[in-house]
C-alpha cells in the first residue's frame, strides 16, 4: 500500500518557497526591471536631471555600426571559445579516462586552471604575448612572425579566445571525465568484442551517451563566453584594436562605467537580456531534443 | 548578560560623544597608489599636523575612472566625500554637474581665506577655469608631453647625441639613421591621442574642437581633422609602415621598452621622468616636444594632462572652511616645489617654480624644467587653453581605435580622423542631450 504524506496547511508551501522567491525578485527581477525603466531615459551621471527619450536609446544603438558589429564579434567569440574549450576538454578527458597509473595526479593538474580568476588569466596570457617583452611573442619573432595584438584584430581575437577557453577547459574536463566514467563499461566492452575500433566506439556509443553532459556544458559555456570573459578582455585588449574584441557585455561596461552613459548602457543590458532569453529557448527547444538521457 | 549590554551601551555612547569635540573631518578620495600615494599621504599628514581644526582623511578609490565612478555613486547615495580627484578628461562631466559640485572660487570666497588666482600658472589653471576666469577645481597633478631621448642609441646609430630634435623633420632624419643602423624601435609613444592630437593641436595653435575647444558651450564639434593633424598622423603612419614608429599601446605601455633601452625616442608625459631616471641604465635626455616648423606660430604652448581636485556639494559650512584651508596649504610654494621635484608633475604656482629654480634642482636634473618652459613660453590662446569635451574618455577611445587603423595600414590618416570626428561628434551630441 502506498503511503503519502499530505500537508494540509495552505500557507506552508508559500512560506517555504518565499526565501527563494525573494532572492529571485531582489537580485533578478528588480534589477532587470530597473534596466528596462532606465533604458527609456538619458540621465546625467550624477542623477541630477534626466530626459525621457522613449525608444531613443535603442534607435541610437541600432543606428550605430559599431554596436551592430559587436553582435557578430560576440557570436564569433562565443562559438570559438565554446567549441575550442569543449573539444579540447573532451580530448583530455578521453585520454585521462584511459590512463591507469597516476591518473589522479593528471586529473588534479588539469583542474588547476579553473581556480584562476579571469582577470589573472588575462594578465598571464598578456605576459606571454606582450609584443615587446612576452616570451611567446619573442619566439614567434625568431621564426619571422610579428606578433602585435595591439594592432592586429585577428591576433587580439585569437589571444582573448585562447585565454578564455584555457580557463574553461578544466571545468569542462571535470564534467566530461565524470560523464565518461558513468558510461557502463559493459556496453563498450561488448562493442569491442564485436570488433568496433576505438573511434567507432567513440562516435556510436560514448559520444551519444555523453550527450546530456555535452548539452549541459554547451549551455554553461555559452553563458560563460557571454558574461564571464569580461575580465579577460578588460585586462588583455580593452575591447580593441578598433573594437575587434568588443563583445556585447564589454560594451555595456565601457559605455556605462567608463563613459558614464547610463541610458545607452541600460538599453544594451535590455538587448542582452532578450538575446540570452532567445538563446536559452533555442538551446532547450531544439538542441535538447537530440540529447539522450 | 544585562550588565554587558549596559556596559556596551555606555561604551557606545561615549565613543559617539567623544569625536564631537575633535576636529572636523574632511574626506578626500583620490586615485593614487604606490609612490604617488605615499607622497599624497605625506602631504595630508603634514596638513593634519599643521593645525588642529580639521582632519583630512585620504582614501584611495582605484584608478581615475574608478575614483570618478565611486564619487558619482556616492553622490547618488548622498554619501559623497568633500574632495574628489578627477582626471582632466572628466572635467566637462564635472562642470556640467551643477548642483553636484561647489566651484573652488566659491569655496575660497566663502571661507574668507586669502585667495589670489593670479599666482597659479595660467597654462595649468586655465584648464580648470571658466571662460570668464573663475577657478572651478584646484589643479593638483598636471604634466605635459615631452620627448625622451636615449643618447646611447643615437650614438650607436652614428648620430650626434646632442643633435637638434626640435622639429619633426629633424626627428625624421634621426629615425632614418636609427632604422638604417638596425634599431628595432626608433620611436614610440605613450597616450597617443593626448600627445599626437590634443597637444599637437594646441602646440600648432589649431582648434581641436569648435567653441574654444568646448570652453564656449556644449554645442561644440570636433575639428581635429584639419591639415596640420592629417599631415602629422599621415607622417606617423608612414613611419609605422617603415618600422620607424612602433605602436606599443593606448596608455603608457611604451615606457617599459624605452626604459629597457630598446626604443631610441619616446614621447611621454613629463611625469614619466621619475621612472626613467630610476630604471634607465643608459644616458638619456629630455627635450621639448617636436613641432612642424612650416606651421605659422608653432610652437605655441602644450596643454596639460593629469587631475584636479573638485569640491562636492552637500557638506557643512565648517567642512568647506576646512577644504579651503587644505587647498591653501596644497598651493603653498614649499609643498608645491617638493611635489614638483619628487614626481615630475608641474608646479601649480609660479612661486613654486621660482623656489625650485633657486634651489638648483634644474641644474642637477637637466631637462626637468622643459615642461614648464614649454607650457609657459607663450600666453595660451583659445586653441591652447585646454579641452572641455563631454564623454571625452569615450572619445579618446574612438580616437585610439581610429589611429590604430592608421598604424596597421588599414586606413589613411584623413579617413581615420574624419571618422573619429564624426563618431566623436555623436557622443558630444549625446552629452549635450543629457545635460540640457
Amino acid at each position: 500500500m502506498e503511503k503519502r504524506v499530505v500537508f494540509n496547511n495552505r500557507w506552508l508551501p508559500y512560506l517555504l518557497v518565499a526565501p527563494q522567491l525573494l532572492v529571485t525578485f531582489v537580485f533578478f527581477f528588480w534589477p532587470a526591471g530597473q534596466a528596462i525603466y532606465q533604458s527609456a531615459f538619458i540621465p546625467d551621471p550624477f542623477g541630477l536631471k534626466t530626459q525621457f527619450v522613449g525608444l531613443g536609446n535603442f534607435e541610437y544603438l541600432f543606428g550605430n555600426r559599431y554596436y551592430l558589429e559587436s553582435f557578430s564579434t560576440t557570436a564569433i567569440f562565443s562559438v570559438l571559445v565554446t567549441v575550442s574549450s569543449m573539444s579540447f576538454a573532451l580530448w583530455l578527458a578521453v585520454l585521462a579516462d584511459r590512463v591507469i597509473k597516476g591518473s589522479s595526479a593528471y586529473r588534479t593538474l588539469l583542474i588547476w586552471p579553473y581556480a584562476v580568476a579571469p582577470a589573472i588569466a588575462g594578465v598571464l596570457w598578456l605576459f606571454m604575448f606582450n609584443p615587446f617583452t612576452g616570451i611567446i611573442a619573442w619566439m614567434l619573432f625568431q621564426v619571422g612572425y610579428v606578433w602585435n595584438h595591439n594592432l592586429d584584430g585577428g591576433q587580439a581575437m585569437a589571444l582573448v579566445v585562447a585565454a578564455s577557453a584555457w580557463k574553461q577547459i578544466s571545468y569542462n574536463f571535470l564534467f566530461f571525465l565524470a560523464g565518461l566514467q558513468a558510461i557502463p563499461k559493459s556496453v563498450i566492452e561488448a562493442a569491442a568484442i564485436d570488433g568496433a575500433s576505438f573511434w567507432r566506439r567513440f562516435w556510436t556509443i560514448i559520444f551519444p551517451l555523453l550527450s546530456p553532459t555535452t548539452f549541459f556544458l554547451l549551455v554553461v559555456n555559452v553563458i560563460y563566453a557571454f558574461f564571464d570573459t569580461f575580465g579577460v578582455i578588460h585586462t588583455i585588449t580593452q575591447g580593441g584594436p578598433q573594437q575587434s574584441t568588443t563583445i556585447l557585455v564589454y560594451k555595456v561596461f565601457a559605455d556605462g562605467f567608463v563613459g558614464q552613459d547610463l541610458g545607452s548602457s541600460a538599453a544594451q543590458s535590455v538587448v542582452l537580456l532578450v538575446l540570452v532569453g532567445i538563446l536559452t529557448v533555442v538551446q532547450f527547444r531544439f538542441i535538447e531534443r537530440r540529447v539522450h538521457y | 548578560m544585562k550588565k554587558y549590554i549596559a556596559a556596551g551601551l555606555v561604551a557606545a555612547l561615549m565613543s559617539s560623544v567623544a569625536p564631537a569635540s575633535a576636529a572636523t573631518q574632511i574626506d578626500f578620495w583620490h586615485a593614487f597608489t604606490g609612490r604617488l600615494g605615499e607622497l599624497l599621504d605625506e602631504q595630508v599628514s603634514k596638513f593634519n599636523a599643521s593645525q588642529s581644526d580639521y582632519t583630512v582623511v585620504a582614501t584611495n578609490k582605484g584608478n581615475y575612472s574608478e575614483t570618478l565612478n565611486a564619487g558619482i555613486a556616492a553622490f547618488r547615495a548622498g554619501e559623497q566625500p568633500d574632495v574628489l580627484q578627477v582626471f582632466e578628461v572628466g572635467t566637462a562631466t564635472m562642470m556640467a554637474a551643477e548642483g553636484a559640485i561647489k566651484p573652488v572660487y566659491e569655496v575660497m570666497a566663502d571661507s574668507g581665506l586669502p585667495f589670489d588666482q593670479s599666482v597659479y600658472l595660467a597654462a595649468v589653471a586655465g584648464y580648470y577655469t571658466t571662460t570668464d576666469g573663475q577657478m572651478l577645481s584646484l589643479p593638483y597633478n598636471s604634466s605635459t608631453p615631452v620627448l625622451y631621448v636615449n643618447k646611447d642609441a643615437l650614438k650607436a646609430a652614428g648620430l650626434d647625441p646632442e643633435m637638434d630634435l626640435s622639429t619633426w623633420d629633424m626627428v625624421g632624419t634621426a629615425l632614418d639613421a636609427l632604422k638604417e643602423s638596425g634599431s628595432k624601435c626608433p620611436l614610440t609613444t605613450a597616450w597617443q591621442s593626448w600627445v599626437h592630437l590634443e597637444n599637437l593641436s594646441a602646440y600648432h595653435n589649431v582648434p581641436f574642437a569648435t567653441k574654444e575647444n568646448g570652453f564656449g558651450g556644449l554645442d561644440t564639434e570636433l575639428s581635429f581633422n584639419g591639415d596640420v593633424q592629417v599631415k602629422h598622423i599621415d607622417t606617423l603612419g608612414q613611419w609605422a609602415k617603415d618600422g620607424k614608429f612602433i605602436y606599443s599601446g593606448r596608455r603608457n605601455e611604451g615606457g617599459a621598452p624605452f626604459r629597457a633601452g630598446e626604443c631610441a625616442l619616446f614621447t611621454e608625459s613629463s611625469a614619466g621622468y621619475a621612472g626613467v631616471k630610476k630604471e634607465a641604465t643608459f644616458d638619456f635626455a629630455i627635450r621639448p616636444l617636436p613641432y612642424w616648423s612650416d606651421v605659422e606660430g608653432a610652437p605655441q604652448n602644450t596643454i596639460i594632462g593629469g587631475a584636479s581636485l573638485w569640491v562636492l556639494e552637500g557638506q557643512t559650512a565648517e567642512e568647506y572652511k576646512g577644504v579651503a584651508a587644505f587647498f591653501n596649504f596644497l598651493s603653498s610654494s614649499d609643498i608645491q616645489a617638493k611635489w614638483h621635484q619628487d614626481t615630475g608633475y608641474l608646479p601649480i604656482t609660479m612661486a613654486a617654480y621660482e623656489a625650485t629654480k633657486a634651489s638648483g634642482f634644474y641644474g642637477e636634473n637637466p631637462g626637468t624644467d622643459i615642461s614648464i618652459i614649454q607650457m609657459t613660453g607663450k600666453a595660451p590662446t583659445a586653441n591652447s587653453k585646454g579641452l572641455r569635451l563631454g564623454n571625452f574618455d569615450q572619445i579618446r577611445g574612438i580616437i585610439d581605435e581610429e589611429l590604430e587603423g592608421v598604424w596597421n595600414g588599414a586606413k589613411s590618416a584623413k579617413d581615420a580622423l574624419d571618422s573619429a570626428v564624426s563618431r566623436g561628434d555623436e557622443l558630444l551630441r549625446r552629452f549635450e542631450q543629457a545635460n540640457r
